[in-house]
């Protein structure tokens, strides 16, 4: 729906070392209760992120504001575990991150990602510890996303190439979605549909 | 004749519309259940289209997640609660979806209804917007859990979007031992391979321990399939597949239940069909389980310890001594005789008929130890009726079990009942994650026998010893 688009991305990156990091804490439940898609960014790692008593955690990266800005969020393996709540990408998206970048993610949270417009780059474990320590000696280091020719490159010229599916990169660049693609479908499905009334 | 083929093939294969060049197939959907949460932004979706649903005869829809599980016959107190209800209920009635729901005799949690109503059967593809959609796989069918844009497609176009995942068989084989069930299984295997090991694929259960275990235990293990990253988990169809459904509300009757059973028999995988991965198992070295961690793969059989460092690969040990803290846990230590303060028996992976009755057999005649609260939420109106039927209501008040009214609970903490920060829950659901169960709460995950026991004693007990 969404007629957002993405070919190239230079930022600074936000870094979370943290391995199996589950989309309940991405968006803990009690904030799933919205009937809209607006508004999840403020919750976005909510129990990292503030105390029980609504204080920020100064320790927690979000809070930091050498990272503020970031549009790329550097996460260890494991990416998104868990629930196939779409809010937690929606969560990430508000927030204002536009890639996610691990080395390894869950196969809905990726799916929800990419329908929404935030891209999952993958890259090798030792990609992955190259970010960290790029970002750990200057955190002002921009990061280059080309999806273009799928590419990660680092300030320091350490590049990467990340894999994407021809289809969901076309819908990335043009900002299509699925359900356009789908309905130009639908005499076909019909057929199906009757074919598959009984079982 | 034919190259071999998987079961999942053969189910994936006869539902592809149309196959996309270096793209996705787009997979017709047979069956789409729908709830309260990750419902109302795909409706929005259709209205902002200004298009209706494909056809409202496979679309069901529950309210379940966010239901209270007291007084479910009064207005729901917590307003952004009530209103996310009362949104289902405006799209269902606005789109003329099927809604069962709070005071409907067929309300439940949407995996545990599917199954129960015979709106579940062998050969569908099935989604629904909750990743524990993989529980209808235990009646032989392709079931994976979709985000909200995919519910929007579905209700769109009947149709979704996926690549194949890749194909994964687990073979469990042998003889379980006393105490232990088809929850301890699929703890076993995650704690196995890892809450990540069976990413990207699609898991076939197999073997004779599977063959000889319920419908309704099978459900538990296809449940668990996404707690190893599976895109979903199935099992082949047998007799025991077709004497649950035969006689369901909305399963093919008489003459058609016998025709469909016949196609049905044909839904196996063939002798010689490549997986790409293919693991076995032997029902003996399993134990009762339980998870001491913040992920379901961080699981062991009770009368083990927690990992030493040692035994944790550098990568990880930041990430585990987090988990482990967490949870207020010391490397090594062992599990047996640990306090719990909450004891939570429900959720779309245990809180089944059979479920309860194991419970109640195991607490008939015993009570609750002081100082524990002890949850009991059947998973649906028609598993609270045929347990206060059968009497095990009686057997619960006089163990001082609270039995609750239905709903998805303190699986994931939506509605009131959570479990407070730093507290102890042994838990029969499916996730253990930091704050699941409510802010700071601690959770156990186990069988319903051996929640039962720690209810009992009050501590984490090797239910082997009471059996």
């Amino acid at each position: 729906m969404s007629k957002e688009t993405m070919h190239k991305l230079v930022s600074t990156a936000a870094p979370l070392p943290i391995e199996n990091i589950d989309t309940d804490q991405i968006i803990p439940a009690r904030f799933l209760k919205a009937t809209t898609r607006e508004g999840f960014g403020d919750n976005l790692f909510r129990d990292w992120r503030y105390t029980a008593d609504n204080t920020p955690k100064a320790d927690f990266v979000l809070n930091n504001p050498i990272y503020a800005g970031a549009k790329i969020l550097v996460a260890g393996k494991n990416f998104g575990m868990g629930s196939s709540r779409e809010h937690a990408a929606w969560a990430i998206h508000d927030y204002g991150f536009k890639v996610v970048i691990s080395s390894f993610f869950a196969d809905i949270f990726r799916n929800n990602s990419l329908n929404n417009f935030v891209l999952p780059a993958q890259v090798s474990d030792e990609f992955l510890a190259e970010i960290f320590k790029a970002i750990e000696a200057d955190s002002q280091t921009q990061i280059t996303i080309d999806l273009v020719n799928q590419e990660i490159v680092l300030e320091n010229g350490l590049k990467e190439s990340f894999a994407i599916n021809a289809y969901k990169k076309q819908c990335l660049m043009n900002g299509y979605d699925d359900i356009d693609y789908l309905l130009s479908l639908s005499s076909e499905v019909k057929k199906f549909d009757l074919a598959h009334a009984n079982f | 004749m034919n190259q071999p083929t998987t079961l999942f093939d053969k189910i994936w294969d006869a539902h592809v519309v149309k196959a996309m060049n270096d793209g996705p197939d787009a997979v017709f959907i047979d069956r789409h259940f729908i709830h309260e949460v990750t419902s109302p932004q795909a409706f929005d979706g259709l209205r902002k289209r200004g298009i209706g649903v494909f056809n409202i005869a496979r679309t069901t829809a529950t309210a379940d997640h966010n239901v209270p599980t007291k007084d479910q016959h009064l207005p729901i107190k917590e307003a952004l609660s009530r209103h996310q209800v009362e949104t289902l209920r405006k799209n269902c009635t606005d789109f003329g979806i099927e809604l069962y729901d709070l005071g409907h005799p067929y309300q439940g949690i949407v995996h545990i209804i599917g199954p129960e109503l015979g709106l579940t059967l062998p050969g569908m593809t099935i989604v629904c917007g909750d990743s524990h959609t993989s529980t209808h796989g235990a009646l032989g069918n392709i079931a994976f859990g979709i985000g909200t844009s995919e519910v929007e497609q579905v209700l769109a176009t009947q149709c979704i979007l996926q690549y194949k995942p890749k194909r994964m068989r687990i073979n469990i084989n042998g003889q379980l031992g006393k105490g232990v069930t088809s929850k301890d299984i699929i703890l076993y295997v995650i704690a196995q391979i890892s809450a990540s090991g069976a990413t990207g694929y699609f898991v076939e259960y197999a073997g004779d321990t599977i063959r000889g275990l319920s419908m309704e235990a099978r459900m538990t293990i296809c449940n668990m399939s996404i707690e190893m990253g599976a895109r979903g988990g199935l099992i082949a169809p047998d007799e025991t597949t077709f004497e649950y459904i035969r006689g369901r509300r909305f399963a093919p009757q008489g003459e058609a239940f016998d025709q469909a059973v016949e196609r049905w028999r044909k839904l196996k995988t063939d002798d010689g069909a490549e997986f790409d991965v293919e693991l076995n198992y032997r029902a003996e070295d399993i134990g009762p389980m339980i998870t001491y961690g913040t992920n379901p793969g961080m699981g062991i059989a009770v009368d083990s310890h927690v990992p030493n460092l040692s035994e944790i690969p550098q990568s990880e040990l930041a990430s585990y001594t987090k988990s482990l803290a967490y949870m207020g846990l010391e490397p090594g230590m062992e599990l047996i005789g640990k306090p719990v303060d909450y004891v939570f028996i429900g959720s779309c992976t245990n809180a089944r008929i059979e479920d309860l009755r194991t419970v109640a057999e195991f607490v008939k005649g015993k009570t609750k130890a002081e100082g524990v609260e002890v949850w009991i939420v059947p998973g649906s109106v028609q598993v609270s009726n045929q347990a206060k039927a059968e009497g095990l209501d009686q057997v619960f008040i006089d163990a001082g079990f609270e039995l609750r009214e239905p709903g998805c609970s303190a699986c994931l903490g939506m509605n009131e009942d959570k479990v407070p920060a730093g507290k102890y829950c042994i838990s029969t659901s499916n996730r253990n994650f930091e704050g699941r169960q409510g802010q700071g709460a601690r959770t156990f995950l186990a069988s319903p026998i051996m929640a039962a026991a720690a209810a009992v004693t009050g501590k984490v007990t090797d239910v082997r010893e009471l059996v």
